[in-house]
């Protein structure tokens, strides 16, 4: 289980660009949620998940992953439990390193990095087990260089890579945003089925209001820090893309957008 | 024609013993992407801590791991300044740089000649035992082949083992190492630490190799480094079985021929700097030309 409690973020704290973007932020997140976070830009959606993260630090509150208090932990050192897929796909892999070493590296997570062979030619069919789930034919890539494959590829790749070795959380940060449709349709039921097939606790930051409605069994709406509209279980099943809609265009025409 | 060979053999023997700094470079410059100007200090360190210990009458082979646990130091020193003070790269390899100077003055003085009578790696019973039969210059070059190839050896498979990967990784893509849950700060830090080690030999083999010191011989060696990275790894840059360490070393020996020879046509040793600088920019510049259309971190 997650838990945001009372988080206070300041940007740029005593200067002139000071901005407040949360003052007591809450948010629990339960184990196998699957939570699509929606809101305009600079609503707070990608520093949320940064504050989970440790890549940005708070001004006050707290950050607990199953009752432990990690608010003070670095980021580094909370990744041995989270996972994260970025919205660039050159940032979940290596270009320069082949497929099967950056699959080689995902798998030593958590563990140390000493002078062993770092391939481990035993573990090469799990690879490929774990690559076929994705379809796209990569199982047969291995010694490509990461840096040929395609943004969709890498971004799929990066996607298994991320939940390779067991993980508490996974982190979607707009991981469809910059992938043609047809492509980001694909990732997005890929993305579907691995936190399924793996029993995933997931937060997934998205703009693609339809996917927030499709997947997932909980929705949040975030403006200015705070959180404006929430579905969760049957409740959003039954909600609209149209619902979401709505509530984001009225909160937009206030903002003058 | 005797001459002409003698040069030639001289010339590779130079430029195998500088591949070891080479290597250093290529660490640090191609697989971390950090310039570590760290080189033009730690190179005449390894030298400077030769000569003393040399003059003292320590084994001559037991110098250079000495030399490398000083240079291993000063990687250190850089390191530490750059990830754990948040100074930038350049900035922390220039105060490692300056500082090393001073201390290189306080260990070997500004100059030192080693005796003739006093033992090196080239000249030492063992050595002697194996190569006796050749003269100085192939003893040298024999010798200077075998550090060249057993250090190309080990990199190659340090970087083909876990925490090699890990190294390249934090140069190609650093935020990723950061999600593996490893602090990308010690990978560079380790880094820093292996390319200066290997430097500082190369300044302890030159110290036995030209039985002296001088404070002033590390001027450049950063800019001579980065060259010979750029040269091999261009030139072999389509051949992808021919390993980065053997394209360096290549690079290094082209590198000193290419001194070599516009000495030999008379250049005045006087312009040899300028010369280094001028071919280094031309370097870079064929080195960039050759890139651009590949966007690298696509």
């Amino acid at each position: 289980m997650l838990e945001l409690r009372n988080i206070v973020k300041i940007y740029n704290p005593g200067t002139i660009t000071e901005m407040c973007i949360f003052q007591g932020f809450n948010l629990t997140v339960a184990d196998g949620d699957f939570l699509a976070i929606v809101g305009s830009n600079g609503s707070g959606k990608t520093s949320l998940l940064n504050i989970i993260c440790g890549s940005i630090s708070v001004e006050g509150g707290e950050v607990l992953i199953n009752g432990e208090n990690i608010t003070k932990m670095k980021e580094f050192k909370r990744y041995e439990k989270i996972g994260r897929v970025y919205q660039n796909p050159a940032m979940g892999s290596c270009p320069n390193l082949t497929l099967l070493e950056n699959m080689s590296l995902a798998d030593n997570k958590g563990k140390a990095f000493g002078l062993r062979k770092c391939i481990n030619k035993a573990r090469k069919d799990y690879y490929r087990e774990q690559l076929s789930i994705l379809g796209l034919g990569l199982e047969d890539k291995l010694e490509v260089k990461m840096g040929a494959l395609s943004g969709g590829q890498r971004q799929a790749v990066a996607l298994i890579m991320s939940t390779l070795t067991p993980i508490d959380f996974l982190i979607l940060d707009e991981h469809t945003a910059a992938l043609d449709p047809k492509t980001a349709e694909i990732i997005m039921e890929l993305t579907d089925k691995v936190i399924k097939e793996k029993k995933l606790t997931a937060i997934m930051v998205t703009h693609n209001l339809r996917y927030a409605v499709d997947y997932g069994n909980r929705l949040i709406m975030m403006d200015k820090g705070q959180i404006v509209l929430e579905k969760a279980g049957a409740e959003k099943e039954a909600t609209t893309v149209n619902d979401v809609l709505h509530i984001f265009t009225e909160i937009s025409i206030e903002c003058g957008n | 024609m005797n001459n002409f060979l003698d040069l030639l053999v001289g010339t590779v023997t130079q430029g195998l013993i500088y591949a070891l700094l080479s290597y250093g470079v290529y660490i640090t410059y191609r697989i971390l992407d950090f310039p570590d100007l760290t080189v033009d200090g730690s190179f005449p360190l390894g030298a400077a801590v030769t000569a003393v210990l040399l003059t003292n009458g320590l084994d001559p082979y037991l110098t250079l791991p000495v030399a490398m646990l000083v240079g291993a130091a000063a990687g250190l020193i850089t390191g530490l300044i750059h990830v754990k003070l948040g100074v930038r790269d350049l900035l922390a390899g220039i105060i490692t740089m300056t500082g090393l100077f001073s201390i290189n003055l306080q260990i070997a003085g500004s100059n030192m000649a080693i005796d003739r009578a006093t033992d090196t790696i080239f000249t030492a019973a063992p050595t002697m035992a194996l190569f006796g039969g050749m003269s100085l210059i192939y003893r040298k070059l024999i010798v200077s082949l075998i550090l060249a190839i057993v250090f190309k050896l080990i990199l190659d498979i340090y970087f083909n083992t876990k925490s090699g990967l890990l190294l390249r990784a934090v140069g190609d893509n650093s935020v990723l190492v950061t999600t593996l849950a490893k602090d990308k700060g010690s990978v560079k830090i380790l880094g820093l630490v292996i390319a200066n080690t290997l430097v500082a030999l190369s300044g302890a083999v030159v110290c036995h190799e030209q039985r002296a010191f001088s404070s002033t011989m590390g001027t450049g060696q950063v800019v001579f480094g980065l060259a010979t990275v750029i040269i091999g790894t261009t030139l072999f840059k389509n051949l992808g079985f021919v390993k980065g360490t053997t394209a360096v070393m290549v690079g290094s020996i082209l590198y000193k021929a290419c001194i070599q020879a516009a000495i030999s046509l008379g250049l005045p040793a006087n312009l040899l700097k300028l010369v280094t600088a001028v071919l280094f920019l031309v370097i870079l510049v064929i080195g960039n030309r050759q890139k651009s259309g590949v966007n690298s971190n696509a």
